[in-house]
């Protein structure tokens, strides 16, 4: 075995990366969380990624914790210190050790094969041989196998063992035979490399005060609360990875928000559809009749949905879908991340149909952005579709808190009252009395005198059937102008400019932000200026257009094969799209700087140019 | 062409106890073939609103695609309705109700709409007990498509052709019964005093009420060798339970008095009177009821009534222990946990 530290290994505090390679079904994802969180809790900012398998117990699974005193929140792509506790995937978890970087594995068993890797340090720690010792059963054994890597890792990197202490009470409440077992096995990993590896890691975590006013959560949860204070009473769903934990963490915030203490009484109703197309169906339903109604899914369930999206659409019922991105095409990769449903969002159903659609970047933006969809929803009386993907919705993200007025009122839209109805003449359904192509709705059983047939087959201005083609193209000119209205109510784009003036700007959207911004610090570094917009909403802004204009050349980074967002930006804004260049990621993992920094970098040496 | 509104003429019409005529509770003019059995429909829907006295404001029509779901703009004008995608109107009944149980909510579809396309959404309502009035108009074709068999075409029908159908038929009313449907009957277009009554106690029901209405389509399915023409029904037709609806009840029993009357008070209000044929039929009994209509089916016979009435199935409200208040009517306050909360709740994510 190699000396601990290794002479050429530069001292990293704060800044470098724990993978720790697993078996899934093991427990791991707990003691994961509880290094991240420890982390946290000293003051220093992490981010953690779980790769995990579509599937329930016995694949591979691995969870990236990059502590980054900078605040980069993107994959960093390196692995500084790997635990290796999957034999099947070892080979490629040594593999991927960045240099000069360490390798912790099970030393209860012989040491594995290096195979050549002389960059690196092997750290053995006995985890089995001292939980087989120390535990009964089997499934103990297992579990606690992954809290003694934890103290091994607190013991070899100074993550505070206090901290973990404090978190692990917390976890278990009053259990305190649970409490005891944990920290058994914690503290057995923590002894043996302090004894054994008395000397420390140059991997330090050392306490800063950079996560104060901030909180670790994940997007699913996020856009669940959002949801919670938007005032949504009606959710529809179908079960699909990676959207189903937010309809878990809704349920979980009803039942402790909306239910009446002493009856019993919910103040809200989650339906498990038999399919997607049925959970659409009532989201619309529940939204036709004046609730807030969501459905929560992904592209497959985007497709199955798509009829009813267009029947939302031409009938102007307000819905909102929350689309958690996966990998395509088809199945795909269902827990992989991606953006490849944006144009498929954009135009969703048959015939001309163009949406709304709001881009979060991260669970803050999942909170407020889930507000405003129910807002805009029911403002322009239409299904709005809130973009998020699984690496935004099912990975913890550290954000500051979030914050809430109590003075925020629901805007809900031209919806008449029953005295609205008493005073005036004649109800019309799509008439445009106010000249901004927002007709006034009615609810059911408000007034007789608001009654109207709400139709997906062609109508014109009164609700009625028509084939008439001016009637018919009437309604559907008015629907174009709505749409297009609602491009100044969307979140408006968050601009970054570089200190000097930029000939070339990145355009970009959603979880693509935190590698965006690294990659331009980077490039920044090599003298590669750029300015940077991230759009947030569709249709496009004015902004958008003036933003592309202004610059020779626009980077559009999004993490499709078929560079979507560009093809937006083609369609819905007057850029040259010889001036749009694509950068890609399509590999379905969180978005790493390095895919930007070689996408601007190809182009510019192609053009053998300097930014 | 452009929907019709329907000339508006009730001044020698009787007034109800909310003082509207019938036509106050019809809608715009029908563009159905004449004689289409689904009028029948519309006008037993139109009878029985106005018999019930129930504002037309009150109810909430719903539908799929097909003739039968045209219709929901041909009764109940003054009343809200969606027409909603093919096969799906379980799914919108289903929000819609959610939100708001204070409504009547009727549901229109045919058999192409509820046994195929829509096979699926049918069977879940169901199983939801959801409570809503679900009208099929059942004519074993698609009209508008020009004529091709629908699921419930019986085997060896004929189309116009005189092709014989080769597929088994998918009786609703069986498939309710096995989904655990707490309100299920069979009725005839052409037998308004049956229909009337059934359609006032599925609207009282509190629950998943199922009507199958044989409803001839009299332009692709109206001829000889057709087991859905008016010919056949009148002909096979065989009322197994004769149903009066009494708006007001004033006792509650639930056996068969000895003049062979059973009263049954629904939890929305009035009451169902059931009169027994020969056959001994009682409507209590689930498996009875499965077996005389496969029974029926064998031998040729339309077996109507109400063929099945389980009143003590919680909707889909209570199981969902849904307030009073419908939700699309809960004050935000009651609905937003605040600032406090948001501060408190955050705790955990530190």
């Amino acid at each position: 075995m190699k000396d601990i530290v290794d002479a050429t290994s530069e001292v990293r505090v704060n800044d470098f990366v724990i993978k720790i390679a697993n078996v899934n079904g093991t427990g791991s994802a707990s003691a994961n969380g509880l290094l991240m969180k420890a982390i946290f809790r000293m003051g220093v900012p992490v981010v953690g990624k779980n790769l995990f398998p579509s599937n329930i117990q016995g694949l591979p699974t691995w969870y990236e914790i990059r502590i980054t005193k900078d605040s980069y929140f993107a994959r960093s792509g390196t692995a500084e210190l790997v635990v290796a506790m999957n034999a099947e995937t070892y080979k490629q978890d040594l593999a991927e050790v960045s240099p000069g970087g360490f390798l912790l594995y099970d030393s209860t068993w012989p040491r594995p094969d290096l195979h050549g890797r002389t960059d690196i340090t092997a750290i053995g720690v006995p985890l089995a041989r001292m939980c087989n010792e120390h535990f009964d059963n089997a499934r103990t054994r297992v579990l606690m196998k992954n809290m003694a890597y934890v103290g091994a890792v607190a013991g070899l990197t100074g993550i505070d063992v206090e901290v973990i202490r404090a978190m692990v009470t917390e976890m278990f409440g009053t259990k305190a035979h649970l409490i005891d077992a944990n920290m058994k096995a914690i503290e057995l990993g923590l002894h043996y490399v302090r004894e054994n590896y008395p000397d420390p890691l140059p991997l330090k975590v050392e306490a800063m005060d950079a996560t104060a006013g901030h909180i670790m959560i994940d997007g699913n949860t996020a856009a669940a609360l959002g949801c919670l204070y938007a005032g949504a009473t009606f959710g529809a769903w179908y079960p699909i990875t990676p959207s189903t934990s937010l309809m878990d963490a809704f349920k979980s915030f009803c039942e402790k928000y909306r239910v009446d203490k002493d009856t019993g009484e919910k103040r809200f109703c989650i339906v498990q559809g038999e399919d997607e197309l049925a959970s659409i169906g009532m989201a619309i339903g529940a939204g036709w009749n004046g609730a807030r109604a969501f459905t929560p899914t992904s592209g497959p369930g985007i497709s199955l949905m798509s009829e009813f999206i267009g029947f939302a659409y031409y009938g102007e019922v307000p819905v909102v879908i929350f689309d958690v991105q996966r990998a395509g095409p088809s199945t795909g990769l269902p827990t992989r991340t991606q953006q490849c449903d944006l144009t498929l969002a954009a135009y969703a159903s048959h015939g001309d149909t163009k949406h709304i659609l709001v881009f979060p970047a991260n669970p803050k933006e999942c909170f407020e952005m889930a507000v405003q969809s129910f807002d805009l929803a029911e403002r322009f009386q239409t299904p709005v579709f809130f973009m998020t993907d699984l690496d935004i919705g099912m990975n913890d993200w550290m954000v500051p808190e979030f914050g809430w007025d109590d003075s925020y009122a629901p805007d809900r839209g031209k919806v008449l009252s029953k005295d609205d109805l008493e005073k005036i003449g004649k109800f019309y359904r799509y008439e445009d009395r106010d000249g901004d192509a927002i007709p006034y709705r009615t609810l059911p059983g408000v007034h007789p005198k608001g009654a109207y047939f709400t139709r997906g087959s062609g109508h014109n201005w009164k609700g009625g059937y028509t084939e008439d083609s001016a009637e018919y193209k009437e309604v559907l000119d008015r629907l174009t102008r709505k749409w297009k209205s609602a491009a100044k109510a969307l979140p408006a784009p968050v601009v970054m400019r570089c200190d000097q003036p930029a000939r070339r700007a990145i355009v970009s959207v959603g979880g693509c932000d935190g590698a965006v911004r690294e990659a331009m610090d980077r490039l920044a570094e090599d003298g590669i200026h750029l300015n940077y917009m991230r759009v947030r909403g569709f249709p496009f802004s004015e902004e958008v257009d003036a933003f592309i204009a202004e610059h020779d050349e626009v980077f559009v980074v999004e993490q499709n094969r078929d560079a979507q967002l560009r093809t937006l930006l083609v369609n819905e804004t007057s850029a040259d799209k010889t001036r749009l260049i694509p950068v890609l990621d399509y590999a379905g993992m969180s978005a790493n700087p390095k895919f930007v920094i070689e996408g601007v970098k190809a182009r510019l040496e192609a053009l053998g140019d300097a930014a | 062409m452009t929907s019709m509104p329907k000339p508006f003429i009730d001044k020698h019409l009787p007034r109800n106890k909310l003082g509207l005529s019938v036509r106050n509770y019809e809608g715009v003019m029908s563009t159905l073939c004449a004689g289409c059995g689904h009028d029948s429909v519309t006008a037993a829907l139109v009878q029985a609103f106005w018999e019930l006295d129930l504002a037309p404001e009150s109810a909430a029509k719903v539908s799929g695609i097909g003739c039968s779901s045209k219709t929901t703009a041909y009764f109940m004008g003054q009343s809200h309705g969606i027409n909603c995608v093919h096969g799906r109107m379980p799914s919108v009944a289903t929000g819609a109700n959610a939100v708001n149980g204070q409504l009547h909510y009727i549901g229109i579809s045919g058999d192409g709409d509820s046994l195929s396309i829509g096979f699926g959404q049918f069977a879940h309502a169901i199983r939801r007990n959801l409570n809503m009035l679900y009208i099929i108009e059942n004519n074993g074709v698609y009209g508008l498509t020009k004529g091709q068999f629908s699921a419930s075409a019986d085997y060896g029908s004929k189309s116009k052709k005189g092709v014989p159908n080769e597929q088994t038929p998918i009786d609703p009313c069986i498939q309710a019964l096995t989904l655990g449907a707490g309100f299920v009957a069979r009725a005839f277009s052409g037998d308004k005093s049956q229909l009337v009554p059934l359609i006032k106690a599925g609207l009282m029901h509190k629950g998943f009420a199922l009507i199958d209405v044989i409803s001839p389509c009299v332009t692709f399915n109206d001829h000889a060798g057709s087991t859905k023409s008016y010919a056949h029904t009148y002909k096979y037709y065989h009322p197994l339970v004769h149903t009066d609806f009494v708006a007001h009840a004033d006792e509650i029993t639930g056996e068969y008095a000895e003049d062979g009357e059973m009263r049954v008070t629904l939890h929305d209000g009035g009451e169902l009177r059931l009169r027994k044929t020969d056959d001994n039929y009682d409507p209590r009994d689930r498996a009875q009821a499965i077996e005389t209509l496969m029974t029926g089916e064998s031998n040729g016979e339309i077996r109507t009534g109400l063929l099945y009435l389980n009143e003590d199935l919680p909707d889909m409200h209570a199981a969902n222990k849904l307030p009073e208040t419908p939700l699309n009517a809960l004050p935000f306050d009651a609905l937003c946990p605040g600032t406090g909360a948001l501060a408190s709740l955050q705790k955990r994510y530190r």
